[in-house]
């Protein structure tokens, strides 16, 4: 898993503009007040290239890519529930 | 028609670039402030997605700078009007009219200042940016006015619509943006309002007391005709623009 990223939000920057959602439907959704759920599978190949388009278009920049090699164990378990 | 004027004193192609060159960079930097207005108000269009308003907004800027290169490059490469490299970036330097040009430098440098701090926007983070891409709101004006004073085509009528729509376009977007704006931050709302108002107010009233009547080529600037002096071998009284017109 070393080198792959997952996607993250600063929940307190995020305005609720719903660009990443355009952007990253695969992994982003947008609950019924307009903010993202994002789905937290590691990214890698395409859909990594698609998360940095989604990340560099957010106008809040309250999107970001989270490295995802040392919080990759800490996941599994609440993966799986 | 008036555009026959100009062409009786033959200017080069260059003076012709820039003149357009000009034109076309105002028309997209009011498409663009217009868009970011759009992107801050979060305009939902039914047709295209708001990213695309986003990414039309990041995209003309890039062509606005392409175009305000252009304006600059082939005005400083011209010889009807002698300017240097240096009024590129420091304002009020120039020796043809060293206000309404020098008007143009510093909307360039707000720009530049824009345009740089935006590429690196991801690594600067959001507060420092947006506090730099407010200043895109003053260049704004700032090169309505350097068109205003300085435009060679200010007083064709098409030229003068033009002026309009851009104005229009922006008012329109900044009331639009106000309208849709929640509580709080009143006055940010009250400032921003008053000064969209007062934007074509005193544009009408500038270029009714100046570039609208007549010697307004003397008026603006500078020692255009001992420069060019080949160009206007006597002074024109039927037309009385006495600068490169």
């Amino acid at each position: 898993m070393a080198g792959t990223y997952s996607l993250g939000i600063d929940r307190i920057a995020c305005d609720g503009y719903g660009l990443c959602a355009e952007l990253l439907p695969e992994r982003i959704e947008l609950d019924e007040w307009g903010y993202p759920v994002v789905a937290s599978a590691p990214l890698a190949g395409d859909a990594l290239r698609h998360a940095r388009r989604a990340v560099a278009a957010c106008p809040a920049l309250a999107l970001r890519l989270d490295r995802a090699t040392e919080r990759v164990p800490d996941r599994q378990p609440a993966q799986r529930t | 028609m008036t555009g026959l004027v100009p062409l009786a004193a033959g200017p080069s192609p260059l003076w012709y670039a820039t003149r357009a060159g000009g034109t076309v960079a105002l028309v997209l930097l009011t498409a663009t402030v217009a868009l970011g207005i759009a992107v801050g108000g979060r305009y939902t269009p039914r047709r295209i997605a708001r990213f695309e308003v986003s990414a039309l907004h990041r995209n003309l800027s890039v062509l606005t700078l392409a175009f305000l290169v252009l304006h600059i490059v082939t005005a400083i490469l011209d010889s009807f009007v002698h300017l240097g490299w240096l009024v590129t970036v420091v304002p009020f330097t120039a020796s043809y009219r060293p206000l309404w040009l020098g008007l143009g430098t510093v909307g360039f440098d707000l720009l530049l200042a824009v345009a740089a701090t935006s590429a690196v926007r991801l690594r600067m983070g959001q507060r420092r940016w947006k506090a730099v891409h407010w200043l895109a709101y003053a260049a704004w004006p700032v090169a309505l006015f350097h068109a205003a004073g300085t435009g060679t085509d200010t007083r064709l009528t098409l030229q003068l619509a033009l002026y309009a729509v851009c104005v229009a376009l922006v008012v329109a977007a900044v009331w639009w943006r106000l309208y849709r704006a929640g509580p709080g931050r009143v006055a940010v709302r009250l400032w921003a309002g008053a000064t969209a108002l007062a934007v074509p107010v005193v544009l009408a009233a500038f270029m009714n007391s100046g570039p609208l009547q007549p010697g307004w080529a003397h008026r603006a600037g500078g020692v255009t005709p001992a420069a060019t002096g080949t160009v206007h071998p006597a002074p024109a009284p039927a037309d009385d623009e006495g600068g490169p017109e």
